[in-house]
């Protein structure tokens, strides 16, 4: 039996050393395939550029042309979240982006980042987001601070909707692994535990891309209200 | 022993067993020297296993397993407590 479920969502340490930020690190290094802009690419670089530039594409095609700087730092920001969330899915890894500091600290500065350059370029076109047209007046000082509360709100949801999908996913199949290795007895039951085992894994593969796409998609609709 | 002058730089695999004191004391031990070794790793692997024209899953696979197998050791104070038997 498992000592506590949340035991494999602590830090690892090597003589006395948090191992989280060389994991993080690592991964961005080693597992994204550079392609150095050959013509002619390798198998596996021609899979990870035809990769970015496709995402890149579909969320920067939207945004208008001065908000295309963002687009090297909201791709990396894509693939460190994806290959984390993929490595981690490995047996006995460690996930760097089911600890709340980590995704805090990449949602908080790229939403402030947001907010500070449309408070700066157009301060008045920005506070004019937060009222509606064609609200009534009587209406008028809830909504502000309905959508003051709700701008403040976004980093904290960016954060909190990531770490909580990684860790529930990795929950739930400690848990259904759990109730595999005792079910030996019966084996109708065994079949079901174990497609829905397999089921599980196959939607973690794919909550581990569509919650990277999900943050960088949300950060460049904040980025979209607030650009000149 | 007699080309000690470009022992430093030869690789470690080319390097004699009874050499291998004065290797390592020649080695290059510099900020600059450990990113290099680490750079020259990695352009090694990266070209023999990678950068080819088809095949990338094996490539891939011997990071990953590297990586588990590593992983394993770093946890292992948390998960020897989930063992069923108590010697192996």
């Amino acid at each position: 039996m498992m000592m506590s479920l949340f035991n494999t969502f602590e830090s690892p340490y090597f003589l006395g050393f948090p191992l989280m930020i060389f994991i993080a690190i690592l991964i961005s290094l080693t597992m994204f395939i550079p392609d150095n802009n050959l013509l002619i690419k390798n198998q596996s670089s021609m899979l990870a550029s035809t990769f970015l530039k496709t995402m890149t594409k579909e969320i920067f095609s939207p945004i208008k042309k001065s908000g295309h700087s963002w687009a090297l730092l909201l791709m990396t920001t894509l693939m460190f979240i994806f290959l984390n969330n993929i490595t981690g899915l490995l047996p006995y890894t460690f996930t760097v982006t089911s600890q709340l500091s980590l995704n805090m600290a990449m949602a908080i500065p790229l939403w402030l980042g947001t907010i500070i350059m449309g408070a700066t370029s157009q301060p008045s076109h920005s506070l004019a987001h937060l009222l509606p047209e064609g609200t009534p007046m009587t209406l008028a000082p809830f909504l502000i601070v309905i959508e003051s509360i709700s701008i403040i709100i976004r980093p904290l949801a960016l954060g909190v909707r990531l770490t909580a999908n990684i860790t529930a996913g990795h929950l739930l199949i400690h848990l259904v692994s759990l109730a595999l290795i005792n079910l030996t007895k019966s084996l109708p039951l065994l079949f079901l535990t174990f497609s829905v085992f397999i089921l599980l894994l196959i939607l973690e593969l794919a909550v581990s891309f569509i919650q990277a796409y999900v943050f960088v998609m949300l950060v460049s609709l904040y980025l979209e209200e607030n650009l000149i | 022993m007699a080309n000690k002058s470009v022992l430093a730089e030869q690789r470690l695999l080319d390097v004699k067993l009874g050499d291998l004191p004065q290797w390592f004391a020649k080695a290059n031990y510099s900020p600059k020297g450990v990113l290099g070794a680490f750079q020259r790793g990695y352009q090694r692997y990266f070209n023999k296993y990678i950068n080819v024209r088809r095949g990338g899953l094996p490539g891939i696979s011997m990071i990953l397993t590297a990586y588990v197998v590593a992983s394993y050791y770093f946890v292992y104070d948390n998960t020897k407590h989930d063992m069923w038997r108590k010697h192996h």
